[in-house]
């Protein structure tokens, strides 16, 4: 068994253990988030639930500095600038806020992405900097501020109560003089090993790994992988002929938060790349794929919150022929944003104003619309151009609009600022896209129910897929291409609620299943692929490939197999589902298109770090992370303590000397009378 | 001459009272693996016959010590020239006693205060502030116990008073009970 605490530290220090600390992030100019002291920030709590308690902390109180334990409600820009400016501040704990703040809340910028997309003083200057539209209006920009001081979020709400006690049983102030010692305090560890910016972090590290034999290295980029998969298979390692014309489709995958690996991202990724998904799964059901004229791919971009990590290596490697494809080969681009929301059924059609004004790729663009508009005939989704005065929003497609002048339409529920008040925050969780199941399910049973946003992705996925069937060319009628609600609502499941289901454990691979652990988070991470990656690369494998009759080794090494095309597709063996009466399981192998393209930033590659036109985000390393709550005595009685055991010490030490010079005397041996001699 | 003889004893008697707290804890472990880890009431039985068991097997180790300087000093007083041993046995007493306290002291405070040097002081679960001071002088009092013990314990055996030795081993376990 794991060794035990020591009693007595057991009975100082109680650890908080589900907690989600602030880190530090930076780019090519900036560092933000938050850093503690080495040996960790010390302070006082005070509970603040309104924004008189702040008085106490900033001004009266007479013990600073203080751990503030903040409501989340109050976790706003004002009060944080009030406690970035003091030194009376050591550190802060949130407690996340149930339910979540009405007026929304978003830690993100107002102007998401801003300098990395499309518009600039050379294009489009007067829809740079959300000139003409904000898009995040609740944005505080919070997460792009630094601090000097750990802020953690607690989690769990027991711990929260805990301390609240301690609180109260020793810090609450009587009569307005102050309270008395010992008082509860709390320490907070996140040390963050990098400063400044990521120019001088890489460069620090990169010192470390060419001249030191234990190289210490302080920040990792931020890189993960793209997933993409095209309808009609293709070459990886070979080029597309020019001729060939190709449609993508993309969604990102991840998001953000104020804290390290929360970012449950219901609106702002998932929404959307479910929805990419079930599109996909009708698309390759359609009999005549084969037969199409243009074919389509399917792309997941990883790393966008942070400047378009993903969408950025992916135009470049087009560009630089590292790609199978190139961007000559593609014919138009659809996006999917955030879709969840939709007020009155209504599926807003961005476009990008400035590219329009070319007349071909104005009629391509006009096309393309038609096309969709067309498609929601029948579903009910109503789809709705959002003015041509309108610039797009951020999006992947910015990303190769800065390369070439595509035609393309980004698919959103908003059509000025988001309806997502809860734009890359904690609290964009279930409850923002009104995912709602009856009470008393179990696992298996809420992972089949079908919700209303379930359905009401499917039939935007429907639409997207019957459009896109028409764009690549298709000639049938295009009723038959339904989404399966039953999929969405599947997917929701997993990467909302629990990814440990049933589902997802039989379309994984044997060796991986350990990755279906937490409560599902898409931050983009250091360390790749994360689990989202795989999990969008797995059911996108299932969704869309076939399963083919060959064996675990035939599976594992399909160059072995001469009929297997191994360079057009992917065979991946994966573990199946549980025999009902078993607890083994059946494996099978997968045959799909899926593929995995690297998402790291081309600033990374060509070792510019402190560049402008790629995203430079990179994370800290830190050593570790935790807190805990104690009590602290006063300064009088460690003095005093001290002062006595020193003075006990030298009243020792001269009774020893004394016993040692009187030694004679004390421990003679009494002579016998007869002994003495005359 | 004086120094010599004092000083080289403390080391040797510290370490014979290690080793007997090595083989009691010995002890302990293995009749912990023995028996039903689920019974609270059993493992609480056990640490107080491990504690009792200690107690006595350090006395034990005292009394070996004890015949160990015996030997020594009358071996000394045989190769000596006015058939006299240089050393006290009384000094010996008092510092075998002194230096089984001071380990024994050491061994018990060490935790306490490596935890002491950490921000948090004791009370957060409801016990006493004072709890470090406390420790401190605990531990004072077991070394000076210690060296009594050890001096009253060389006398009695000196002289045959077994009763001053069972005095000596009752007031150590009670001491350890409390």
């Amino acid at each position: 068994g794991s060794c035990q605490g020591n009693s007595v530290e057991r009975k100082i220090y109680i650890p908080l253990n589900k907690t989600a600390p602030c880190v530090r992030l930076l780019n090519a100019t900036h560092q933000i988030g938050c850093q503690s002291s080495i040996s960790g920030d010390t302070g006082v709590i005070h509970v603040v639930e309104k924004e008189d308690d702040l008085k106490w902390v900033l001004v009266d109180g007479p013990h600073p500095p203080y751990m503030i334990l903040l409501d989340g409600n109050l976790f706003n820009r004002s009060v944080m600038l009030q406690l970035k400016g003091t030194s009376r501040v050591s550190g802060l704990a949130v407690a996340i806020a149930k339910p979540s703040p009405p007026q929304g809340f978003s830690p993100g910028l107002k102007c998401p992405n801003d300098g990395f997309g499309v518009y600039s003083k050379d294009y489009g200057p007067q829809f740079a900097h959300c000139n003409k539209t904000v898009w995040n209006p609740v944005g505080s920009g919070l997460s792009y501020e630094d601090f000097d001081f750990p802020i953690f979020l607690l989690e769990d709400a027991n711990e929260t109560q805990v301390i609240k006690q301690c609180y109260q049983d020793h810090n609450v102030p009587h009569d307005g003089s102050g309270p008395e010692y010992p008082l509860c305090a709390m320490q907070l560890f996140s040390h963050m090993h990098a400063v400044t910016s990521t120019v001088t972090c890489m460069r620090r590290s990169s010192l470390q790994s060419t001249f030191s034999i234990n190289p210490e290295v302080v920040c990792d980029p931020l890189l993960d992988y793209n997933v993409w998969s095209t309808l009609q298979p293709i070459n990886s390692s070979g080029k597309v002929d020019p001729e060939k014309e190709v449609i993508i489709v993309a969604t990102r995958i991840d998001s953000h938060s104020f804290f390290w690996n929360i970012a449950p991202g219901a609106e702002s990724a998932v929404s959307s790349f479910v929805t990419h998904l079930a599109a996909a799964e009708a698309l390759h059901k359609v009999s005549d794929v084969h037969l199409l004229q243009r074919n389509i791919m399917f792309t997941f971009f990883q790393g966008e919150t942070f400047d378009y990590i993903g969408s950025s290596r992916m135009v470049y490697d087009m560009e630089k022929d590292k790609f199978p494809l190139r961007l000559d080969n593609i014919h138009s681009f659809v996006e999917l944003n955030q879709v969840a929301l939709r007020n009155d059924s209504i599926l807003w059609m961005h476009t990008d104003p400035v590219s329009r004004m070319n007349e071909s790729v104005e009629v391509q663009v006009r096309n393309l619309l038609d096309i969709l508009s067309n498609s929601s005939m029948g579903a009910n989704v109503t789809l709705q151009e959002a003015g041509y005065s309108q610039p797009l929003p951020p999006s992947s497609f910015q990303r190769f609009l800065r390369a070439r002048h595509i035609p393309g339409v980004v698919l959103t529920d908003h059509r000025t600022a988001f309806q997502n008040r809860y734009y890359q925050s904690m609290y964009d969780t279930t409850e923002n896209i009104r995912m709602q199941y009856p009470e008393g399910l179990s696992p298996e049973e809420t992972l089949e129910y079908v919700t209303d946003t379930a359905k009401s992705l499917a039939e935007v996925a429907t639409v997207v897929a019957r459009a896109l069937y028409q764009l690549a060319g298709g000639a049938n009628n295009t009723s038959v291409i339904q989404a399966d609600p039953k999929t969405v609502s599947r997917m929701l499941y997993g990467f909302l609620i629990k990814m440990n289901n049933s589902w997802f454990q039989s379309i994984i691979k044997p060796d991986i299943k350990g990755i279906l652990g937490d409560v599902p988070q898409h931050y983009v991470a250091v360390s790749s692929p994360v689990n989202t990656t795989y999990l969008v690369q797995y059911v996108l494998a299932n969704l869309t490939g076939t399963v083919v009759n060959l064996t675990k080794e035939e599976c594992l090494n399909p160059e072995k197999i001469p009929s297997s095309e191994k360079e057009m597709y992917e065979y991946a063996w994966v573990q199946g589902s549980l025999d009902p009466n078993s607890t083994s399981r059946v494996p099978y192998c997968v045959r799909s298109t899926v593929h995995l393209s690297k998402a790291l930033s081309p600033a990374f590659e060509l070792r510019q770090w402190g560049s402008t036109e790629y995203s430079t985000w990179t994370e800290s390393r830190w050593k570790e992370i935790r807190a805990r709550i104690f009590l602290v005595a006063s300064k009088e009685l460690e003095i005093i303590t001290l002062v006595v055991g020193v003075a006990i010490l030298i009243f020792s030490l001269l009774a020893t000397y004394f016993i040692n010079a009187k030694a004679d005397v004390l421990f003679s041996i009494p002579r016998d009378p007869g002994a003495v001699a005359y | 001459a004086r120094e010599r003889e004092r000083g080289v004893p403390l080391f040797p008697r510290a370490f014979f009272w290690l080793v007997s707290l090595l083989l009691a804890s010995l002890i302990w472990f293995i009749s912990v693996q023995l028996s039903d880890r689920e019974n609270a009431k059993l493992q609480y039985g056990l640490l107080v016959f491990g504690a009792a068991v200690s107690v006595l097997l350090q006395e034990a180790f005292r009394f070996a010590y004890f015949k160990l300087l015996k030997k020594a000093d009358e071996g000394l007083a045989m190769i000596s020239e006015d058939g006299r041993s240089p050393i006290s046995l009384r000094q010996m007493a008092y510092v075998s006693g002194l230096s089984f306290g001071i380990i024994s002291g050491a061994f018990s405070f060490v935790n306490v205060l490596a935890d002491s040097v950490g921000p948090g002081t004791v009370g957060i679960h409801g016990d006493s502030p004072y709890y470090f001071i406390t420790s401190a002088f605990l531990t004072m009092a077991l070394v000076l116990l210690h060296t009594f013990w050890g001096v009253i314990f060389f006398d009695a055996c000196e002289r045959r008073r077994y009763w001053c030795l069972g005095l000596v081993v009752a007031s150590h376990l009670l001491a350890s009970g409390l």
